[in-house]
């Protein structure tokens, strides 16, 4: 039953003519599958990006009012 | 006790990090599920009677209009859920789905559109099944339009849950009078599938595909929830613990 | 502004004075109506939609008579179905704005007779003139005689469909500053089944074949919308103004 329909590579490329077809469809869907998985990892990157970027200005600022507040002191 | 999970399920928290151990094992199953399916569908299944290999555009046709179909019926659910017991995270999948179900549509649509090039001679035929498919992408742009309409979070999804499951109603009419139209304009020419005359050889592939598709939509909305889930929390402390973790190179 | 010299849900009080829900449905139909007729001008305005856009089928297509006739039932119908989509902004819309909508929610009645109500006043107000005025747009595309009674009656159960329908959309969109073209795209695809039994039935009368099988399921819809799209437009109302 598990049998090889074509006699090569290039056949199977070709698929007796309806090759493009096929593949075209197999490419789409592959593209349009990768965005769903990549758009949120995506998102999610930018994300942590931006919190990681406000941790720091917070941090930054905090160390700033404390060494005021030692020259105050 | 038994009702313990649906509450905690309340909490947005505890379904990232309960979620978290998923992943890799639902990436890992829909991937090799797909792939198995798609080299199977392309080079071992025989080709098809009439429509030589062209036909095996079903294997990824078939499973994206099942899953197109199906998530909008998820998308409904969450919706509902969202609205009746106030669940945020329910809102958050619907939220999520409705993207997800539009891209499975637009698939479904693009592989039968291309599908009836070399079955029909033309790249678009008023087709029973492909109108309304189109009908369905319709209805998934209107939720999403409808959910970016409103700035306020809790409202854009309380309204699209409505929209969400009016069209739920809808769908079955839609189908049937979409049906009965195109009989009254044309008596079915060629049809794409006859699903009770394939042969197994043909059908192992595509239920490998069909699960496939499953497994992958469930790993898609897992990821695409759990990013929503940040964003929504973004000002809270655990994550940005989180994020403090991940930049120290933690994995998260 | 005149509308607040009509009282509200005023007419015949029953016990604890609130007035009964067919008392009310009329109050809040007797003043929908009202506000209807001081604003006239406003009432030919889809009525002229339709007329100009039909005009521009011929001057778009062809002049012929074969293809309009061809084309009429069809025409008619997605042209009606775009005019009462239109109307279908302005139905809660200057209730949302002059809060009028809000004390709607509050009253005691059921939100649903008072939806009821503003629905039947918005197809009195569109439908009926739309469907009466389809057999002269009718004649002006050459439509067959046998597809006159038809279109009248396919149109006059269809409008009050599509009315009842666009209500969830129009409740919607009413927070909403731009609704106007967005209640189109969430409504259009949820048109579909009553545009193809409405044109269908118009179509198959002029081809001879028997056309009420068509007009009970519009009927069907129609009975099957006046049970549910109410209650969608009620939940979506209060969503849209208590947030």
């Amino acid at each position: 039953m598990m049998k090889f329909q074509f006699e090569s590579l290039t056949e199977l490329m070709a698929m007796s003519g309806h090759g493009p077809y096929v593949w075209a469809c197999y490419g789409i869907t592959l593209v349009a599958l990768l965005y769903l998985v990549i758009s949120p990892l995506r998102r999610r990157k930018l994300l942590f990006e931006q919190l990681k970027r406000q941790q720091r200005i917070a941090a930054h600022e905090r160390a700033g009012q404390n060494t005021v507040e030692n020259q105050e002191s | 006790m038994g009702w313990q999970w649906f509450h905690r399920l309340g909490s947005p928290r505890w379904f990232y990090e309960k979620t978290d151990a998923w992943i890799p094992w639902l990436a890992v199953v829909s991937f090799a599920l797909l792939a198995v399916g798609a080299i199977w569908g392309l080079a071992f299944a025989p080709a098809d009677m009439k429509q030589g290999n062209s036909y095996r555009i079903i294997y990824i046709h078939v499973p994206a209009a099942f899953l197109s179909l199906a998530g909008y019926y998820i998308m409904a659910i969450s919706g509902a859920i969202g609205l009746i017991w106030k669940m945020k995270l329910a809102d958050m999948v619907m939220k999520c789905a409705a993207p997800i179900g539009a891209v499975f549509t637009f698939i479904s649509l693009v592989t039968g559109a291309i599908w009836g090039k070399p079955t029909w001679g033309t790249w678009w035929v008023w087709d029973a099944r492909i109108t309304s498919m189109l009908v369905l992408l319709f209805l998934y742009l209107g939720v999403i339009a409808l959910q970016q309409a409103y700035q306020h979070q809790d409202t854009a999804n309380k309204a699209s849950a409505i929209l969400a499951l009016v069209g739920t109603v809808n769908i079955p009419i839609i189908y049937k009078s979409v049906d009965w139209w195109y009989t009254l304009h044309q008596p079915a020419t060629i049809k794409f599938t006859s699903e009770s005359t394939i042969h197994p050889s043909m059908l192992y592939p595509l239920l490998t595909m069909v699960i496939g598709f499953y497994c992958f939509y469930a790993l898609v909305l897992l990821i695409s929830t759990r990013t929503e889930v940040l964003e929504r929390e973004k000002k809270t402390r655990w994550v940005n613990e989180l994020a403090a973790a991940k930049a120290a190179g933690g994995k998260v | 502004m005149t509308r607040g010299e009509i009282p509200m849900g005023s007419a015949g009080g029953v016990t604890d004075n609130v007035p009964s829900i067919g008392a009310g449905f009329m109050a809040t139909l007797r003043r929908d109506l009202l506000i209807a007729v001081r604003h006239r001008g406003e009432l030919a305005n889809p009525l002229m939609f339709f007329l100009m856009v039909i005009t521009m089928v011929p001057l778009g297509i062809s002049p012929e008579a074969a293809v309009l006739s061809a084309l009429a039932p069809g025409m008619i119908w997605v042209v009606a179905l775009l005019a009462t989509l239109l109307s279908l902004d302005s139905l809660f819309r200057s209730d949302f704005e002059d809060g009028a909508l809000e004390q709607l929610l509050m009253s005691p009645q059921p939100l649903y007779f008072q939806v009821l109500a503003k629905v039947f006043v918005h197809w009195l107000i569109t439908g009926v003139p739309l469907t009466l005025m389809a057999p002269v747009l009718g004649v002006m595309l050459s439509l067959p005689s046998a597809g006159y009674w038809p279109l009248i009656l396919s149109l006059l159960i269809g409008t009050a469909t599509l009315s009842l329908i666009g209500a969830i959309g129009a409740a919607l969109t009413v927070a909403l500053r731009k609704g106007g073209l967005l209640l189109s795209l969430i409504i259009m695809p949820l048109y579909v089944p009553v545009l193809i039994f409405g044109a269908s039935g118009v179509r198959s009368a002029i081809e001879g074949f028997p056309y009420l099988g068509t007009m009970a399921v519009l009927g069907a819809f129609l009975a099957l919308a006046i049970v549910l799209a109410p209650l969608a437009a009620a939940g979506a109302l209060r969503i849209s103004i208590n947030g």
